[in-house]
């Protein structure tokens, strides 16, 4: 029998080189741009210094962190309540039936739907001129009627609701499929009923997964950027539109500083919730899965 | 030992490549020359410079969409006469964007060899300019360009309110844009906190009611109101979304607004008589600009009667436009179809762009959030 190729060598070889690929990548496009940011958001045009945090305590800064915060609740509640019941359907139907295929398979396309395409699917259809608009101007009913909501914060929670519910269906289906029929037979034998079901069992085992999934959905609209800037085009309303605009304004507002400062915020926000997802996740392991 | 042998070849061939971009980058003596020209004198006449802008072959331009002003043809014009190839970066750019590529792009073959851009960011951008004097310099007036040529206005126009015609009622006064029956349709090009044509919409709205060039808030209440009743469409206006119907009326340049007239012929253009607001682009070359023959022939070249009178087809007014109607050189037929005006025009001084735009950012979000 011949030894295998290369197979002495194998020894000598350091086990991290086979992970040394995902290191490089994630130095070049994570923790070199984070440096990029922290490094930034304390210079200023005079050097080292924290001016471009005091920069910020200016009422349409906050406004727009503010704004931030309430889309990403708000799109991350109405995403996370609505994918769990969808989720919940899926995963008390049969486990091979077509329905589940359907749902997992479209969620599992529509979470990544973002940017500018989830954008212009909406202008098209229910935009200014959009088909449906129109449609139903000539049926005599105008949603415009009181202004163009789709481009404001209201229309942002729309259009992000699209993606956050089937990343909700994602991420809780894998909790609910832990949940075993066991459990509910044991409390029945033991002269329970449905409420003590829920209350006692599955929604404590549950609440982890479902609260961790929430944060996820804050966090997934908190940084998006595509999507809002191709629908909104005034007010830079939200945080990353904000940065945006102090990037690439021509009237002499552009701050490379302050947008480092504003992301460095950010970047911090985040953190946060992704921690706190990490110890929800941590507890929802413990007894699913 | 093979893969020594091929590391060898690599070797080679990285060597290769680094004396192949060597050459490329500074083989040609003539360019060293141009990048120092502060005129075609310099370079040993206009002939000498257009033969080392063919030499160089290439010139990069940027945040020049073929749509405004004309640029489509005098690219296309310039291509045809100079045989020099054009690479055209981020059409829709804004001024800043131009900056922050010359910026960022230094002293690499794909930098910006040339720049169009507003005043505010021109202004605050001056050390990265190389100085040049076109040849029909002395056609442009005094307060139209940088004393050593680091900068020059090269084509403007007023602020005007674009409509379809066919869409909304009559535009007489800008009170008019509060009526019922423009309701989700005013737009602006852009956001006034970013953009340039968007600041002086707002800045002409400001004029018009009671406001002055010193106060742009009064802009901003009349912005704010447009939102209340729900008339204000916070959709950047572009030709795109005037074709389409999204923005059936745009505060927006004449010469932009006019083009807009190829695809929806019921466009009118407004300009109220008693806010006529004027601003001009400036134009410059990167002082890192890898094709500096060819960048300064553009100039030579847009500031030419042909370049001129290709801005004032596409309805901005160039800015030796006196110069060439005292010669007889200007295009009388354009001219005659630029939008009427009537009424002291009013130029935003610095401080008063200034002004405004402290005043937008703080105020801007929350009049129409």
């Amino acid at each position: 029998m011949r030894r295998p190729l290369g197979g002495g060598r194998r020894l000598a070889t350091p086990q991290w080189i086979a992970a040394a690929p995902f290191f490089l990548y994630v130095g070049i496009f994570l923790l070199l741009p984070t440096a990029i940011v922290v490094g930034g958001a304390f210079v200023d045009s005079n050097g080292l210094s924290l001016s471009n945090f005091a920069s910020m305590n200016q009422r349409f800064v906050i406004n727009a962190f503010i704004n931030s915060v309430v889309l990403s609740a708000t799109s991350a509640i109405i995403g996370a309540v609505f994918g769990a019941l969808l989720a919940y359907a899926v995963a008390t139907g049969n486990p091979n039936g077509v329905f589940r295929r359907l749902v997992s398979s479209a969620c599992g396309v529509l979470a990544q739907f973002g940017g500018v395409t989830l954008a212009f699917a909406f202008i098209a259809t229910i935009g200014g001129a959009g088909f449906i608009t129109l449609w139903l101007q000539q049926q005599g009913m105008n949603i415009y009627a009181n202004g163009v909501w789709l481009y404001q914060l209201r229309g942002l929670v729309l259009v992000y609701t699209y993606f956050q519910i089937p990343l909700m269906v994602l991420v809780f289906l894998p909790a609910l499929d832990g949940i075993r029929p066991q459990w509910r037979e044991a409390t029945e034998s033991l002269g329970g009923g449905t409420w003590h079901y829920w209350r006692y069992i599955a929604g404590p085992l549950l609440a982890p997964a479902f609260f961790g999934g929430t944060l996820l959905l804050f966090a997934n609209a908190f940084s998006a950027y595509a999507t809002a800037a191709a629908l909104i085009n005034q007010g830079s309303i939200i945080a990353s539109l904000l940065i945006a605009n102090t990037l690439t304004s021509e009237v002499g507002l552009a701050n490379p500083g302050i947008a480092s400062a504003l992301a460095l915020v950010m970047v911090v926000l985040v953190a946060i919730v992704m921690v706190l997802y990490t110890v929800l996740q941590r507890r929802t392991s413990r007894w699913l899965q | 030992m093979k893969w020594q042998a091929a590391m060898k070849r690599l070797g080679l061939l990285a060597g290769a490549l680094v004396l192949l971009t060597a050459c490329g980058g500074g083989g040609t003596t003539s360019t060293v020359n141009a990048a120092t020209a502060k005129s075609a004198a310099d370079v040993g006449g206009i002939s000498a410079l257009v033969t080392a802008a063919k030499k160089e072959g290439k010139l990069n331009i940027i945040a020049t969409p073929p749509d405004w002003a004309n640029y489509g043809a005098i690219i296309d014009g310039f291509k045809a006469k100079y045989g020099i190839s054009i690479d055209s970066a981020n059409p829709n750019g804004s001024s800043q964007d131009e900056i922050n590529a010359v910026k960022q792009l230094g002293k690499t073959s794909r930098a910006p060899d040339v720049l169009d851009m507003g005043k505010a960011v021109t202004l605050a951008n001056t050390e990265l300019y190389a100085p040049y004097k076109v040849q029909t310099w002395n056609d442009i007036p005094d307060s139209q360009k940088e004393s050593t040529g680091l900068y020059v206005q090269d084509y403007g126009g007023y602020m005007a309110i674009g409509y379809d015609s066919g869409k909304v009622p009559a535009v007489t006064s800008l009170k008019d844009l509060l009526g019922s029956g423009f309701r989700g349709k005013v737009a602006l090009n852009g956001d006034p906190t970013k953009a340039n044509a968007a600041l002086n919409g707002v800045m002409m709205a400001s004029i018009a009611n009671g406001g002055s060039a010193d106060d742009i808030s009064k802009g901003v209440d009349f912005f704010h109101q447009l939102k209340l009743k729900g008339n204000f469409t916070p959709v950047q206006a572009t030709t795109a979304t005037v074709k389409q119907g999204q923005t059936p009326v745009v505060f927006d340049w004449d010469y932009l607004s006019a083009s807009h007239g190829t695809d929806v012929p019921t466009w009118k253009i407004f300009t109220p008589s008693n806010a006529i607001l004027g601003d001009y682009y400036n134009a410059a070359i990167n002082k890192n600009a890898p094709h500096p023959a060819a960048a300064r022939l553009w100039e030579e070249y847009v500031f030419s009667d042909v370049g001129q009178n290709f801005w004032l087809k596409g309805l901005a007014r160039p800015v030796r436009m006196a110069a060439m109607q005292s010669s007889g050189k200007i295009d009388s037929a354009a001219a005659a179809k630029l939008p009427p005006v009537n009424g002291t025009p009013v130029f935003l001084t610095d401080a008063q762009a200034t002004k405004a735009k402290d005043y937008l950012a703080s105020h801007w979000a929350q009049a129409i959030g």
